[in-house]
């Protein structure tokens, strides 16, 4: 019987890895695509700050592009600069980024097998019996912790009895061409906002070394056609950025909204997107995988140490995530509900009234500012009535 | 039954994470649905590029 048997091996998988081998618990992951991070379903923006203060260091070589700030731009085009120490940050080579942080967890002591898929679990005598596919056959591997790091499509929470299906309207629906030949400045991620560019979500252009990640997500709900033909529409009308760009590879994916999902049961932990830890405004989640990681390891070496990996136990690793990021994702959650409600003309008056560090106050959920801001004015009142209304 | 489109599929995996009873698997590039597929249809109007459709 192994210590911690880790299901997927993206960012949130490969750093439990790390944290679990490093402290001689018996680790193995398995990852069920052949090739660890590709293709990959992310934009692959990250920022420094977000990186130091989880104390991730990143080779080089995973780094594409280095980025100041960002550009956010109303329907009309009107654009607020945002820039500044917090905005610094890097755009990824994420196939090469995933497999540096699986080389670190493999020198700690970790073992991983790749194509190899995780098809069901069962409790027995308080451990977990999960049985595996790959090209040599199926096993059963017997271990005291099962880690669910499987993204979005996580099924180890669904073995395990935690209700982590995502909610059509908590869950983007994203679509992204990495193009060459595009022409934006590359200083910067680009943010784009509108019912008609992506509705409920936002587009975007994260610049890299050669080329530029170039993609949208949308809520179904508010969608008057699919993802893709929102990408398409996006690409052609704006000449100024695409004029002589082609796509040189295809993404997509969910990105889960919303955090509702128990986050352990019985020998049980979820990390990353499994548990659904992105932030809610820019649907970022590869820092909170990564974080969540760490934070779950300090607790299940707790348990494993003690031998006891009840549900109990392990939920002080819940706790610790909701004492960390609880009451920000909430006041996160009410400012997403107040984008929501937006219409174009709402963006045209924001991109007048704020400043590049008020919105990135909102984004760290203080909001007091901005609502002193919006009662101030008469022609305001309306937007403050969607700020307050529920 | 919902069919796949695999000529538009870019197996981004995004719909097994929104099926109610974990009918869906994404396995390398091919999306398989089992039988306990109860056609609600939340995977076809999340799919961003329209591969999925159902049989209504
Ligand atoms: C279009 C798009 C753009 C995004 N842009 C950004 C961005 O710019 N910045 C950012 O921070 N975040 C971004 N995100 C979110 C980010 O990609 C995720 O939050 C992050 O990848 C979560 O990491 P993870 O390790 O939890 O899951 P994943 O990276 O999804 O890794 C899960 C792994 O588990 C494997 N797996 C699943 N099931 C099994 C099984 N049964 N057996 C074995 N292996 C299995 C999968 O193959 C996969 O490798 C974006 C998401 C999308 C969809
Ligand atoms: S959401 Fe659509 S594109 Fe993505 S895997 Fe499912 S069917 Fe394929
Ligand atoms: S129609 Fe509903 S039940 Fe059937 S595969 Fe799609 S999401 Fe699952």
């Amino acid at each position: 019987m192994i210590d911690c048997l880790i299901v997927g091996a993206g960012p949130a998988g490969s750093v439990m890895a790390k944290e679990m081998a490093s402290r001689g618990f018996e680790t193995l992951v398995v990852e069920k695509r052949q090739e660890i991070g590709a293709p990959k379903r992310c934009a692959e923006g990250i920022t420094l700050r977000g990186l130091k203060y989880i104390g991730i260091d990143i080779h080089p070589l995973g780094i594409s592009g280095r980025i100041k700030g960002a550009m956010l731009y109303a329907p009309s085009g009107k654009k607020v600069v945002m820039e500044g120490d917090e905005m610094e940050g890097y755009v990824l080579e994420r196939k090469v980024f995933e497999k540096d942080l699986a080389a670190k967890a493999i020198k700690a002591g970790a073992r991983y097998m790749v194509k190899t898929q995780a098809i069901g679990m069962e409790r027995e005598n308080g451990a977990w019996k999960v049985r595996v596919r790959g090209m040599d056959g199926e096993m059963e591997i017997k271990t005291r912790l099962v880690v669910g790091a499987d993204g979005v499509e996580s099924k180890v929470g669904k073995w395990a009895g935690l209700k982590t299906v995502n909610r059509i309207t908590d869950y983007h629906s994203g679509i992204q061409f990495e193009m060459a030949g595009v022409n934006a400045d590359e200083k910067y991620i680009h943010l784009f906002f509108g019912r008609d560019v992506a509705p409920l979500g936002y587009a975007w252009i994260f610049p890299k070394a050669f080329s530029a990640n170039v993609g949208l997500g949308i809520l179904e709900k508010a969608a008057k056609m699919k993802a893709y033909d929102y990408l398409k529409k996006f690409i052609e009308e704006h000449e100024e950025f695409f004029k002589n760009a082609q796509p040189i590879e295809i993404n997509g994916g969910g990105v889960p909204v919303a955090h509702f999902t128990r986050m352990v049961a019985d020998g049980v932990m979820l990390v990353g997107d499994a548990a659904q830890l992105v932030n809610p405004i820019h649907g970022g989640g590869i820092a909170r995988a990564m974080h969540s990681s760490v934070m779950a390891a300090e607790v299940a070496e707790k348990a494993l140490k003690k031998g006891e990996l009840s549900e109990d136990i392990l939920i002080e690793y819940e706790r610790k995530w909701d004492e960390e990021y609880g009451e920000k994702t909430r006041k996160l959650m009410k400012l997403r509900a107040f984008l929501e409600k937006l219409e174009d003309k709402d963006f045209e008056t924001l991109a007048d009234i704020l400043e590049g560090e008020d919105i990135y106050s909102l984004t760290q959920a203080k909001m007091t500012f901005f609502l002193k801001k919006l009662i101030t004015k008469p022609s305001l009142l309306s937007l403050a009535k969607k700020y307050l209304m529920d | 039954m919902i069919a796949v489109d695999r000529n538009k599929c870019i197996y981004c995996g995004g719909c097994v994470g929104i099926c109610p009873v974990n009918a869906m698997t994404l396995e390398e590039t091919i999306i398989t649905i089992n039988d306990s597929c109860i056609d609600c249809n939340l995977c076809v109007k999340f799919c961003p590029v329209g591969a999925l459709e159902g049989s209504k």
